[in-house]
């Protein structure tokens, strides 16, 4: 009965936070977007169909680029490339910190020293000097590379943030209890601290994802993204390369940069509005 | 008469409702004297503390009057409160000693609380150095981060800041429960003698712990549930208390001195009703073993000797005197 | 049946652990079968840190903690299992005992998975239940709720329940009524002396000398990790003999004196029972041992007419 209360209370501050209701009002329109797009354009993102450089026109939605292709048409594909990049990498990344940091914070001593030690070094290590090494070697390079790069070079703050919690929730004395009822630690983790720490975990997956979707749109920027794919940052990519910037063309990377901006930011909002929400003491009465 | 509090009310506004925290609390401290508040948690004894300096939502101020010095203090109004708060009215919180910004040297934040109240530092600074020797701090105190002091000094700087001005009213919110036994004796004997050397004039010891009121109160006040149960002087609570809850819970307490084996003591059956919505008539009703038809109405806080006032239909209602 | 032998524990602590902590000291006593004995100390006294040696929760640095003759800490996975079947602890805040987003009942459930994974759902409802009633619960009022829908004594004696659930003979009781209001920490007491009836031991943890007294035989005091005293309760409290016991006694509020009184009775009894060097206690020289404690020191010229009553003076003074 009091689960749904708090359920219920949950729910009440929930739909009266305008961050979170903004948050994901627009991330939820450009998921959408992504989702229903491709249905709404006649055209493939890297076809040839009209002469280059069109204005926005009833036919070409957001106009075409040099090359003639269809921007809106690129512009959907791209936020699907985006979204995925952003579950994937986010998804790794959150993945990777939750083990880490529930090992090193529950095990405590030295496997915690040898963990914290292997996510200093990750957070050192100069993620972009890598990923040029392995873009000399890698011909082509999909989604899923990206991914898996992103991911694997995102976990470290996460990692951290979820050992601390796991760290002072260990010390609570029903972890204690769990133990002295014979409990094998992987069986305390996942049923006693875990739990507690959902809104948390929710929180870090939150920012991994924002996190994973602008360091996607950077690298694809600098020419670093995929080789053979569309995605809003290749398309800010291409429009730079084409000289848009100097021709004018502003329907061909302004739709891109917007959206990830959009994106990232209603993602932060969100996450800062779930905060509140989860947490009475920032609540506003 | 240092504090008088008339018929204050005070409830906490939530999703479900409103909580009755504290109702008609009619209580007086004079001039001088050490008067103990307790109760058992969610009594209402840290509402009425709070209440009287800082009453901020979720808190909201329903009735009731309060007077310091004869002069009506606008609880209900935060900011006019602002001009008897520190200067008239203190309170050294229950978490004090963390309540110290750990980035900020001691002297740093003693300063900027000073500045922020409006007081000429300057002029005030002697004092301080005056009273830190008096409870035997250096005033190296002063240059350090809190984290370099122990949880007693910490407490005594705290309470040094709180009655640098001389409030008339000093309360102090369960200052002693998170102490060691010395540190907490040490703590309670500085109370009585802040009294002494009249920096404040009046104190409102705020505590579970009767034992410690024993040591150190005039007199004591007992809470039940949002409603006061009983006043009197430390020797008249402790030794004969009139109201079934005081009685039943000194009867509680461990004595040293006192073994289960040759005298059991039993605790009060049941437990406090929930405030969101509280029974009618007398609070402790449902857990007191001499009820009677009458305590389905609420009792009275009346004056049963000198100086001690009781809420109990026993002693006030009509077979009190048969 | 629990013997503590010569135990330490100790930390590591500074950036590359270079200073060792001492959390606890040569700690010895044993506890014998249906017995209670007080642990008292303050704060930073390492009372908990034995409580958890002992429930193996934190390891020993040196020193053996053996239960039945046997060092519990060669107990490894089923053996350590059937050691939590005899041996279960309590702590002290019972709201940090029980994991706030489940029903308090869990404990129950995860007791019977983990030990009791052959008996029939039935049969282990109809176990609870008892167990409720033996610890003066109504298993109708306290079953399927959140902890916070229980008050603190109630989840006290849920953690007692729980224990008894178990083949129980010993009880690491730390601290557990310090947090529970005044009217229902009493009946929590109680309980933990029935069960001392029933043959149970109890290590009951607290820093309130009249608990202790109120329940225990025995007293084991402890100062900064080291026993300073320990004996027959009644004993302790009457003639505390060392200086930390006795400035604890006259620093517990009571509520049948006043510190002042205490204060002067204890330098009163001081006098009558004083066998030895009268200076004893305030006396700060290396020298001094038990000698001086026991036996008043004879008035000895040290030089030509210089007399001194001192039993460590005519050896070398410092």
């Amino acid at each position: 009965m009091t689960q749904q209360k708090k359920r219920r209370e949950f729910a009440y501050f929930a739909l009266r936070n305008n961050k979170l209701r903004i948050g994901v009002a627009i991330v939820f329109l450009f998921m959408v977007l992504a989702l229903v797009g491709p249905w709404l354009t006649h055209y493939k993102p890297r076809e040839f169909v009209a002469p280059g450089a069109q204005h926005p026109s009833s036919q070409f939605w957001m106009g075409t680029t040099s090359l003639g292709e269809d921007v809106f048409t690129q512009f959907v594909y791209g936020l699907r490339a985006t979204f995925i990049v952003g579950l994937l990498g986010g998804g790794l990344g959150t993945l990777i910190g939750i083990l880490i940091g529930f090992v090193a914070g529950y095990r405590g001593g030295m496997v915690d020293e040898l963990l914290n030690m292997f996510t200093n070094i990750v957070l050192v290590i100069p993620s972009l000097v890598v990923l040029l090494i392995i873009a000399a070697y890698l011909e082509v390079r999909g989604f899923l590379f990206e991914s898996l790069f992103i991911g694997f070079f995102a976990w470290p703050w996460a990692a951290r943030a979820i050992r601390a919690q796991t760290f002072s929730l260990r010390s609570r004395e029903f972890v204690d209890l769990a133990r002295l009822s014979g409990m094998k630690p992987l069986r305390t983790i996942v049923t006693e601290i875990a739990p507690n720490m959902m809104s948390y975990l929710l929180l870090v997956f939150i920012l991994q994802f924002g996190g994973a979707i602008l360091t996607a749109a950077t690298l694809d920027f600098i020419g670093l993204g995929p080789t053979n794919a569309v995605s809003l940052g290749l398309m800010m990519n291409n429009a730079v390369i084409w000289g848009a910037l100097i021709l004018g063309m502003w329907w061909w990377f302004i739709p891109p940069g917007l959206a990830i901006t959009a994106i990232v930011g209603a993602l932060y909002v969100t996450n800062v509005g779930l905060d509140e929400v989860f947490n009475p003491k920032l609540r506003e009465m | 008469m240092s504090l008088q509090v008339d018929d204050l009310t005070l409830y906490y506004q939530t999703l479900h409702g409103d909580v009755k925290a504290l109702e008609g609390a009619t209580f007086s401290v004079a001039d001088g004297e050490i008067m103990g508040l307790a109760g058992e948690s969610g009594c209402g004894k840290s509402t009425l503390a709070n209440g009287l300096i800082l009453l901020k939502p979720p808190m909201r101020f329903v009735h009731g009057s309060v007077r310091l010095d004869d002069e009506e203090l606008p609880v209900w109004d935060t900011d006019r409160m602002d001009a008897f708060r520190f200067r008239r009215i203190s309170i050294v919180p229950q978490y004090a000693m963390n309540a110290l910004n750990p980035t900020r040297k001691i002297g740093k934040m003693t300063v900027e609380l000073l500045r922020s109240r409006k007081v000429d530092v300057r002029s005030t600074l002697p004092e301080l150095e005056r009273r830190l020797d008096l409870v035997g701090l250096s005033h190296e105190v002063l240059g350090m981060y809190p984290i370099e002091l122990s949880g007693g000094m910490k407490q005594r700087m705290v309470m040094v800041l709180s009655t640098l001005l001389d409030p008339s009213l000093l309360m102090a919110d369960e200052i002693t429960s998170a102490l060691d036994v010395s540190t907490q004796k040490a703590v309670a004997r500085m109370l009585v003698e802040f009294r002494d050397r009249r920096f404040v004039k009046s104190l409102m010891v705020i505590t579970h712990d009767l034992s410690i009121l024993n040591q150190i109160a005039d007199s004591i006040l007992i809470m039940y549930a949002g409603r006061l149960a009983e006043k009197g002087s430390t020797d008249r609570i402790i030794n004969a208390p009139r109201h079934p809850y005081t009685r039943l819970l000194i009867a509680s307490l461990p004595k040293v001195g006192v073994r289960h084996r040759q005298t059991r003591l039993t605790g009060i059956p049941g437990s406090p009703p929930f405030l969101l919505h509280p029974p009618v008539g007398c609070r402790f009703r449902e857990r007191c073993p001499a009820a009677l038809p009458e305590c389905g109405e609420e009792p009275p806080f009346v004056e049963i000797e000198k100086g001690h006032y009781v809420a109990c239909w026993r002693e006030s209602g009509t077979d009190a005197e048969a | 049946m629990l013997k503590l032998d010569e135990v330490s524990k100790v930390y590591k602590v500074g950036t590359f652990g270079g200073r060792a902590l001492r959390a606890v000291q040569d700690v010895s006593f044993d506890v014998q079968d249906g017995e209670v004995v007080s642990l008292i100390g303050e704060s930073g006294s390492g009372k908990s840190t034995i409580g958890k040696m002992i429930l193996r929760l934190i390891s020993t640095s040196s020193g053996v903690i053996s239960f039945d003759g046997v060092d519990v800490s060669s107990l490894r996975g089923g053996a350590r299992k059937e050691y939590y079947r005899k041996v279960q602890g309590v702590f002290q805040d019972p709201f940090s005992s029980f994991n706030p987003i489940f029903k308090a009942d869990r404990v129950f459930r995860i007791v019977g998975q983990q030990f009791f994974p052959e008996t029939a759902a039935r049969k282990w409802d109809e176990k609870v239940e008892s167990s409720l009633h033996a610890v003066g619960l109504n298993p109708e009022h306290v079953l399927d709720k959140f902890p916070h829908q229980l008050s603190g004594g109630q989840l006290q004696r849920f953690l007692i329940a729980r224990a008894l659930l178990l083949d129980i003979r010993f009880l690491v009781a730390d601290e557990i009524i310090s947090m529970l209001d005044a009217s229902t920490r009493i009946d929590v007491l109680n309980l933990l002396a029935d069960l001392k009836a029933r043959g149970l031991s109890v290590l009951f943890i607290t820093h309130d000398l009249s608990l202790g007294y109120y329940i225990s035989e025995r007293a084991v005091i402890l100062y900064q990790g080291s026993v300073v005293e320990m004996g027959s309760t009644e004993r302790i409290y009457d003639n505390p003999l060392h200086p930390y016991t006795r400035m604890l006694m006259a620093s517990v509020p009571r509520l049948d004196k006043k510190w002042e009184q205490v204060e002067s009775e204890l330098r009163t009894r001081r006098n009558e029972l004083s066998t030895g060097c009268v200076y004893y206690s305030r006396c700060g020289m290396a020298g001094k041992d038990g000698g001086c404690r026991t036996e008043k020191p004879a008035l000895i010229e040290v030089e030509s007419g210089h007399f001194v009553a001192c039993g460590c003076c005519d050896q070398e003074c410092p």
